[in-house]
């Protein structure tokens, strides 16, 4: 294993992160809290995690600052991964929310799995990368929405699932990084593109 | 496409998992990790763990088990067992466990399902529901508390309903007729529970055999549940899942090499 790479996970919400933690250091990582909007700059590595509602992940990163800091690092590129809602929150809204904006880094809108399927989506899909994806490969994984991004977004290697019709499971760009699953709970899977991740120049 | 879970439950008492018809005759079967990861490895796609713990002492270690399982567990953690008050769920989150179910507390208190889903969202909040078939030849199936020992009246679909009005986001429905009977699960109550609900339902109490899984899927339930079979060694995941593929069911076969 490589030398072990500080990640700094910007906190969204008040549900736990200990799933995260544990995921980035078997990956070979050493997670550790935004405090500061500076650790947000200054990060080799930035994980955005996806707990709570769209709204209030959205209010607690306008209140601690994070909008502005984390908006750069999208447009230079710098190795940022979002997870879950951490995706939906880099899009223009979400219908889990209406009203509150997004990060707006995707010119997309978030809407709800259609009524036709069980919905929180629990469970591991089948995820298919397309052949310009270099992190994300294709498997399973572990998803827990009830909210998805139907549009594929220009500009983005991305990767697609079923469920109630197809929906972005992860896109990639560089060593920006934004999966609707969860790759700490989704196993050797997830493990894998954890590595991949860390392990990009910063 | 999304595809049918199968979940080991591991009964935890003090920090050992234990075995037997649930609070009766409990016997050790091993360490939570050490089980935890072999499951993973046999290809499980989550794990749900049951603080059986009758004491203070017993469920204080209920947390150092599940921050002891979460270091190494690489897939989703369900948590269950003495979770009284939201304060509960939230040291349960924290520890590490991906989602808490209530169970008698909910059917004590319905609130307590709100206060878990507004805190910390639906998709942590699960509500284990005990059903038995009611008595004396009547329809239907009633909700049953403090580990089967008290019959409440409430009707268990009825119960569900309300469960995910409140914010539940996921039902763990266990066959009190059907626990450690070995007789297979109850289809009709998963039917029932699974028709009237939109998130998914996870079925317990009852398997011996892969042919009594796929039954409760077909049936409509979208995971399925099991201690004995596997604790047992009858069965590993794996081959459980490799039956479940033959009878047509969606299942994660690919993906399950161990982490290296």
């Amino acid at each position: 294993m490589s030398t072990p790479r500080e990640v700094v996970v910007c906190r969204t919400g008040t549900a736990n992160l200990a799933s995260v933690f544990a995921g980035l250091r078997r990956a070979g990582g050493t997670p550790r809290m935004a405090e500061t909007v500076a650790d947000i700059e200054n990060a080799g590595h930035v994980m955005l995690p996806g707990v709570g509602s769209f709204g209030h992940a959205m209010e607690t990163l306008r209140e601690a600052g994070m909008v502005a800091p984390l908006v750069a690092r999208f447009a230079a590129g710098r190795p940022t991964m979002a997870i879950c809602v951490g995706l939906q929150l880099l899009c223009l809204s979400s219908e889990e929310s209406p009203g509150v904006e997004g990060l707006g880094v995707i010119e997309a809108d978030v809407f709800r799995f259609p009524e036709n399927v069980r919905v929180p989506q629990f469970g591991w899909n089948h995820v298919t990368a397309n052949t310009d994806c270099r992190l994300i490969a294709s498997g399973h994984a572990y998803f827990a929405n009830s909210y998805r991004l139907a549009e594929r977004p220009s500009g983005w290697a991305v990767a697609i699932a079923e469920h109630g019709g197809t929906f972005v499971a992860a896109m990639e760009r560089g060593a920006l990084v934004a999966c609707q699953f969860h790759p700490e709970l989704s196993g050797a899977y997830g493990h894998a593109l954890l590595s991949r991740w860390i392990a990009t120049p910063c | 496409m999304l595809t049918c879970r199968v979940i080991p439950c591991l009964d935890v008492d003090n920090g050992r998992v234990v075995k037997g018809v649930r609070f009766q005759g409990l016997r050790d079967a091993g360490d939570p990790v050490e089980l935890s990861m072999a499951y993973e490895a046999q290809g499980a796609d989550e794990l749900v763990m049951l603080d059986v713990s009758a004491t203070p002492q017993g469920r204080g270690n209920a947390l150092v088990t599940v921050a002891a399982v979460r270091a190494e567990l690489a897939i989703p953690l369900t948590v269950g067992g003495g979770v009284r008050r939201v304060e509960d769920a939230g040291a349960l989150l924290e520890a590490g466990a991906d989602k808490v179910a209530a169970n008698t507390a909910a059917v004590e208190r319905p609130e307590l399902l709100s206060q878990i889903a507004n805190r910390y969202g639906s998709q942590c909040a699960v509500v284990a529901i005990d059903a038995a078939r009611r008595l004396e030849g009547k329809e239907g199936w009633e909700v049953v508390v403090h580990s089967g020992k008290d019959r409440t009246g409430k009707d268990a679909v009825a119960w569900a309903r309300e469960a995910v009005a409140r914010g539940a986001g996921e039902i763990l429905l266990t066959s009190w007729d059907r626990d450690g009977t070995r007789s297979g699960y109850d289809t009709d109550l998963l039917a029932a529970v699974s028709q009237a609900v939109h998130v998914p339902v996870i079925a317990s109490g009852g398997a011996a055999n892969a042919e009594h899984l796929i039954a409760a899927l077909k049936a409509g339930a979208d995971a399925v549940l099991a201690a004995s079979i596997f604790h047992e060694r009858e069965f590993t995941v794996g081959d459980i899942k490799h039956a479940m593929a033959a009878a047509g069911i969606p299942v994660r076969l690919d993906d399950t090499a161990p982490r290296g």
